[in-house]
């Protein structure tokens, strides 16, 4: 038996994990990685509370929340390769200006 | 007792993986610690009877998104993560209360809910009689019934997606 507040505390460390990352790391890609870890903390508190509640919603929850980082995942490199093909680097204190 | 240890196993390698990530210069480094916490957050969702979830973890996350991460890293050539001495400042000054906010969170969870019932995990967790909680199965039936049509809409948001990267990612001529 492992207490529901067990899951809750790792998801909560890995999600301020991930926001940490977001705003110390400069590269962009460890940026977008942070994204993903504070994605996933998310999805493990999903899954605990659906174990918790014996519910499946919460399962497919983290399902759509796996398609929706998919999706972003595949864009977001778009953008970041052709953000780089124009500023020819991958610092983000570099890139504040949207137009190319 | 042995779903407690194993629990412990896991938290300590995802927990591991997410620190590397932050320490680590070289975003090669950073991708690969965030597989380790992916796969040990797969392990952890079976212990939570979750079967399906735990496999479209390590598929699509482990396995499509992060190679997908690796292949980017690989082909922009991406070296050290290089520091601007002002910002950076900034983003310390901003990042660490921010850390230390969320583990503070964490504290408050853990002494309000600590009352809370137990999961019971390490055994199949029946429902309705027959089916194992989590099991594709049971799964596929919820998400072809009550939620068909988010399924279908999602199909969309991918296609959408597939195309929007293809025309950022074209060189222009």
């Amino acid at each position: 038996m492992v207490p529901l507040s067990y899951y809750l505390v790792l998801s909560a460390i890995l999600f301020a994990c991930g926001v940490a990352g977001f705003l110390i790391k400069r590269n962009i890609i460890t940026i977008f990685l942070s994204i993903e870890l504070m994605l996933n903390g998310v999805n493990l508190s999903f899954v605990a509370f659906a174990a918790q509640l014996k519910s499946l919603d919460g399962h497919i929850f983290v399902f759509f929340v796996m398609v929706v980082a998919a999706a972003e995942a595949a864009v977001g490199l778009a953008i970041i390769i052709s953000v780089f093909r124009t500023r020819e680097t991958l610092n983000v204190d570099r890139v504040n200006l949207l137009k190319l | 007792m042995l779903p407690l240890i194993l629990f412990f196993i896991f938290a300590a390698l995802c927990v591991g993986g997410a620190i590397n990530l932050l320490v680590q210069k070289h975003p090669i480094n950073s991708a690969l610690s965030l597989i380790v916490v992916m796969g040990s957050l797969a392990l952890i969702y079976l212990l939570l009877g979750a079967e399906f979830v735990a496999a479209v973890q390590v598929i699509v996350y482990a396995g499509a998104v992060m190679v997908l991460f690796v292949f980017v890293i690989m082909l922009l050539n991406a070296g050290v993560e290089e520091r601007t001495e002002h910002a950076s400042r900034v983003a310390m000054v901003l990042g660490v209360p921010g850390l230390i906010i969320g583990l503070s969170l964490a504290v408050w969870v853990v002494s309000h809910l600590a009352g809370l019932d137990c999961i019971a995990i390490g055994g199949p967790m029946v429902m309705n009689g027959s089916d194992v909680f989590g099991n594709p199965q049971a799964i596929g039936h919820l998400l072809f019934r009550n939620f068909l049509l988010p399924f279908e809409v999602t199909s969309i948001l991918i296609l959408i997606a597939i195309m929007g990267a293809v025309v950022l990612a074209r060189r222009e001529e």
